[in-house]
């Protein structure tokens, strides 16, 4: 609309209570941290802060730790995007085949994603429990005869990522399947028909119709799952701590521990701008690589 | 051959019910054991065979959970917050949004792309200096603080969808409005909001779970055992009784029935959320 004279003010009067607020606890925090990285910064206002320059940056790339939460988190949100777009859109074609119960199932399969990290996160924790009792070594060496002896989740470094990245995937399922679904509404059912008379299986249609037709939406939700994987923290937080001795450690669980376990802020504020760049590139690299001349 | 194509497809119909209810086991299973749990006695939390029908069903630990631990003071906790930030969220999103979708001004370009980025940055790295921030606002082991933080990480992708639905409506109506001599207050209030309550829906259910279930935060900043909300509270409870699970689902469940309910009943403005803002984005 067009405003003339004092009316200029109007969408400045629409914006300014919102943006006030999103300017003092987002923008402004993430201006701060980029100077409370380069100090080593003091919690008690009674200590003095020192400008120690990028030495918290280096600090990091210097740090063991920082390495193996790296590696761990590529190799969770590698595990569980994988996982979570398979799954999410074998959950969609089956649910959209689905004439009767299609509401009920497509409820059921997205109710974990709306379950409190915290609830479910603890909810794993037990189901994984190292003891015979608990329920999925029960079903591992007792139903399926998989396994001899009951697993010691929580003990091992490699055993923890079980129930970690399952849980990861579980939860995300329902997310991925109803982008999906939603996607699968625009692909044209006479396609389909053409496919079936040019004597296609249902494999061949997926990929050769279904796929490149929802293109789009495949790239946003692997884009959208990856940063999703980056921001990894409650379930390690709560089912391992990143133990047995760190080595489930991820960025944030790495950068949480540094600020507020330790109070080395500064060095926790060079950690969040590292992770911070790493989502930054991959999702560009994604974008950039994967979009072509498709807008999404 | 016609009988041959009824018995293929009846063939295809059955193996697809049954990976529908494979992939119901899965996903409703944890949760039916959850529920079971709560409902057991301290001694057949780890009984051998697990059960998933309670020999003894009883109802102590929900008992428990709300009169012993203080649970109905961290639900009522939780409760006030995520209603507040929901009543933030809707009105400043809304307002923004209307802003975006209906005026040009100088700056807009700037700050809706700052907004956009924002999505992109994964929350928890702003932690440290919200912390700090916090702190110097005499904000910690406040409500208060647990609110402007999830009102203001709500910001950005709710004026983001709601702008989205705004631009989809028809403009004829606030040129009548302006044309009776109403300001656009009024377009906003008397035209804009009626006709969005499916998206607004949309955005008050985000913002109120979002709340709801935040934990990372309210860890943070509430150390006192009055203030906890119910995230809080339950991770610490397990914390505390290491292998009192039925007493932990006991109080998980609490903190879960309102949500189930809200999605049970709201479910359509769910998928008109996510599809809208995931397909638009």
């Amino acid at each position: 609309m067009k405003l003339r004279g004092s009316q200029r003010v109007i969408p400045y009067l629409f914006l300014a209570p919102g943006m006030l607020l999103f300017l003092a606890w987002m923008i402004y925090p993430l201006l701060r941290a980029l100077q409370i990285s380069v100090y080593d910064w003091k919690l008690l206002p009674g200590q003095v802060s020192s400008f120690v320059g990028v030495a918290n940056y280096e600090a990091v790339f210097k740090d063991p730790i920082f390495w193996r939460a790296l590696r761990n988190t590529l190799a969770y949100a590698a595990v569980t995007v994988v996982g979570q777009m398979i799954l999410g859109l074998t959950a969609a074609l089956l649910v959209n085949q689905a004439v009767r119960g299609k509401t009920f199932f497509r409820t059921l399969y997205y109710f974990p994603v709306i379950t409190s990290w915290v609830i479910v996160s603890l909810l794993f924790k037990y189901l994984f429990d190292s003891s015979r009792a608990g329920l999925v070594n029960y079903l591992l060496v007792n139903v399926l005869h998989i396994m001899k002896t009951p697993v010691g989740w929580l003990a091992s470094p490699t055993a923890a990522w079980a129930p970690i990245m399952g849980l990861g995937i579980w939860k995300g399922i329902g997310w991925s399947m109803l982008i999906f679904l939603a996607a699968l509404q625009t692909v044209p059912i006479e396609l389909y028909e053409v496919a079936a008379i040019d004597g296609a299986n249902g494999w061949q249609k997926l990929w050769r119709v279904t796929l490149p037709l929802i293109r789009a939406t495949v790239i946003f939700v692997l884009v959208m799952l990856v940063i999703g994987g980056f921001q990894a923290f409650i379930s390690i937080y709560l089912i391992t701590g990143g133990g047995p001795m760190q080595r489930t450690e991820v960025l944030l669980s790495h950068m949480y521990n540094q600020g507020f376990k330790y109070l080395k802020f500064g060095y926790g504020a060079a950690l969040s701008y590292v992770l911070a760049a790493i989502v930054v590139t991959v999702s560009f690299l994604q974008m950039k690589f994967l979009r072509r001349d498709v807008e999404v | 051959m016609s009988r041959n194509q009824g018995g293929r497809r009846l063939f295809n119909r059955v193996v697809l019910y049954l990976a529908l209810l494979l992939g119901a086991i899965i996903m409703a299973g944890p949760f039916l054991y959850m529920v079971s749990t709560a409902f057991k006695g301290q001694v057949y939390v780890f009984e051998f065979p697990p059960q998933f029908i309670p020999a003894r069903p009883t109802l102590e630990n929900f008992v428990k959970a709300w009169t012993s631990n203080n649970f109905a003071l961290y639900f009522w906790n939780s409760l006030r917050v995520a209603v507040v930030v929901m009543a933030v969220v809707v009105v400043l999103t809304s307002m923004m949004a209307y802003a975006f979708a209906r005026f040009n001004f100088r700056g807009k370009d700037t700050l809706f792309y700052l907004m956009l980025a924002m999505m992109m940055m994964p929350a928890m790295m702003l932690i440290i200096p919200q912390f700090v921030l916090a702190r110097n606002l005499n904000l910690i082991n406040k409500l208060g603080g647990l609110v402007v933080v999830y009102a203001a990480s709500g910001m950005a992708f709710n004026t983001f969808l709601l702008r989205g639905f705004f631009e989809g409506l028809p403009r004829e109506l606030e040129e009548a409005v302006l044309l009776d001599g109403g300001g656009y207050f009024t377009i906003f209030t008397r035209v804009i909001l009626p006709l969005s309550t499916p998206a607004l829906a949309t955005v008050a259910i985000f913002s109120f779970l979002g709340s709801w279930d935040e934990y990372i935060w309210a860890l943070t900043v509430i150390n006192e055992a009055k203030k906890r909300t119910l995230p809080i509270a339950i991770a610490n409870f397990q914390g505390q009784h290491a292998s009192d699970w039925g007493l932990v689902f006991a109080a998980s469940l609490i903190a879960v029935i309102p949500v189930l309910v809200i999605y049970v009943l709201l479910q359509r403005y769910f998928v008109q959320g996510l599809t809208s803002g995931a397909l638009k984005a």
